[in-house]
This record gives C-alpha cells, sequence and structure tokens, in this order.
C-alpha cells in the first residue's frame, strides 16, 4: 500500500531544512539505516537545491513541489520546479580531470550515486520533474 | 543564527580555520569564501581547514572547498584539509577529489606538511 506526503515551498532556500526534515522521518518510516537515511537526504537536498535555483531561477513567484511516495520496501520522492527543463545529458562529468577542480557541477551526480535510480523529465502539466527512488536493501 | 562558524587560530605560519556547522549552498559557503579570502588578502598563504565538526555539507559545499583550493594555490599558497569526517571523505572520494586536497587526521603531521 502506497502512502503519499506532499509538501510545496517557495523557492526560498530558507526553506530547505524544512524538506530534509521531512526526508528524515520519511526515512525514519521506512526502517533505513542511518547511512542510507542520511544519502537520501542529501539526495533530495541536492534535488530541491537544483528546482530552486536552476528551475524557477530563485523566483519568488514560483513553487518546488516535493512528494514522497512510501511503499514498504520502496522510497520515490517527486520533486517538481516551474522552469524549462534542461538536457541532462549535457552535464558535464565532475570527475573528468579536465573538469575536477570546476566549483559546480557535483549536485545530480550525488544524486545518481545515493539513489537507485534519477529520472528528469518535462512535467505534464509545465516545468520540470526529478524522479528520485530507494529501495531498502533487504536484510 | 549562523549555520557555519569559523574560529581562526595559527600554528606557526600555518593559519587554522576551524569550521563546526554546516558548509551549505547560501550563507555557510560564502562564510568560508570571506574566511580565506581575509587570510590570502593579509598575506597568509598556508591555509588548514579543520573540517571535524562539519555537521553537514552539500555539492557547493564541497565546490567551496575546490574554490578555495583553486583561490588558494593561484595566489601562490597551500590549502589543505585537516579532520575530514567520513561524510566528507565519502563526497570527495565520489567526486575523486581526494585525487586533489592533500589531507590529514593529525593537526601537527599537517602544520609540518606546508613547505
Amino acid at each position: 500500500m502506497k502512502e503519499t506526503i506532499e509538501l510545496s515551498i517557495d523557492s526560498n532556500l530558507e526553506f530547505v531544512d524544512m524538506v530534509g526534515s521531512v526526508t528524515k522521518n520519511v526515512t525514519t518510516k521506512l526502517g533505513f539505516d542511518d547511512e542510507d537515511a542520511s544519502w537520501i537526504e542529501l539526495a533530495v537536498h541536492e534535488a530541491v537545491i537544483n528546482a530552486i535555483t536552476h528551475g524557477n531561477r530563485n523566483a519568488a513567484d514560483k513553487q518546488v513541489e516535493v512528494r514522497y511516495e512510501v511503499e514498504p520496501e520502496c522510497l520515490t520522492v517527486f520533486v517538481r520546479d516551474y522552469g524549462a527543463g534542461f538536457d541532462v545529458s549535457r552535464l558535464p562529468d565532475p570527475t573528468n580531470k579536465d573538469n575536477l577542480l570546476n566549483p559546480n557541477g557535483r549536485g545530480i551526480f550525488y544524486m545518481r550515486t545515493f539513489m537507485d535510480e534519477v529520472e528528469h523529465s518535462l512535467h505534464p502539466e509545465g516545468g520540470s520533474l526529478v524522479r528520485l527512488t530507494k529501495h531498502r536493501r533487504s536484510a | 543564527m549562523a549555520q557555519l562558524n569559523i574560529k581562526e587560530r595559527d600554528a606557526g605560519d600555518v593559519s587554522i580555520l576551524d569550521l563546526s556547522g554546516k558548509v551549505t549552498i547560501g550563507e555557510g559557503s560564502v562564510q568560508l569564501r570571506e574566511a580565506v579570502r581575509r587570510l590570502l588578502d593579509s598575506g597568509k598563504k598556508k591555509i588548514l581547514l579543520n573540517l571535524g565538526d562539519v555537521s553537514y555539507v552539500d555539492s557547493s559545499g564541497i565546490g567551496e572547498l575546490v574554490s578555495s583550493y583553486t583561490t588558494t594555490n593561484n595566489g601562490g599558497g597551500q590549502l589543505k584539509l585537516l579532520n575530514l569526517t567520513k561524510k566528507i571523505q565519502d563526497l570527495l572520494m565520489i567526486t575523486k577529489l581526494l585525487t586533489v586536497f592533500e589531507t590529514y587526521d593529525n593537526e601537527e603531521a599537517a602544520v609540518s606538511s606546508f613547505k
């Protein structure tokens, strides 16, 4: 059975910690161990920051919507912004030696490292959407 | 309340910045940037960042460590890291930044390493 938690925040970095608190509560509910929980929290944090700064370009009138879908063995987090989206395939590889000293460009890489699935798409009703999925490890 | 607290001290001619709190996008990253800039502007060229009390870092925080490293190097200085938490170590390792930074878990050894 799937449970859903949804929240919507203004494009303001001050609210990112609040989303982090919700993420921590959700991962605790699902029984993720501390290490997985902290990496999931960071992945969601990165997605929300991208939505605020890159998607919505910090526009005061644009929201970031976060939806958690909690299933017994799996957590899926959707982060939606109201921006134009971007081509993820064009992102430079931060681990390439030519990019190591780039101060930016690691957020999505971290998301992909810590989550089992990361998918970027355009939201059918406008804006862009990132889906983050993490499966609970078997004991 | 500031999310990042930075205390500055010296060990000989090495400037040590003891960081405590969060190094993240926004205030934390800016504070770190300004602290390193202040040291460089005052002619300090040997900088050691003590990360033992950093409770949280995101990709912007990692980016700020990289920027601080680059800025210091470009100014003819050296910037090294001390007391990496496991999380920071993992984040640096994942993005191959452990090949960039000199890191230490002992302050005396870190201070001695500066040329």
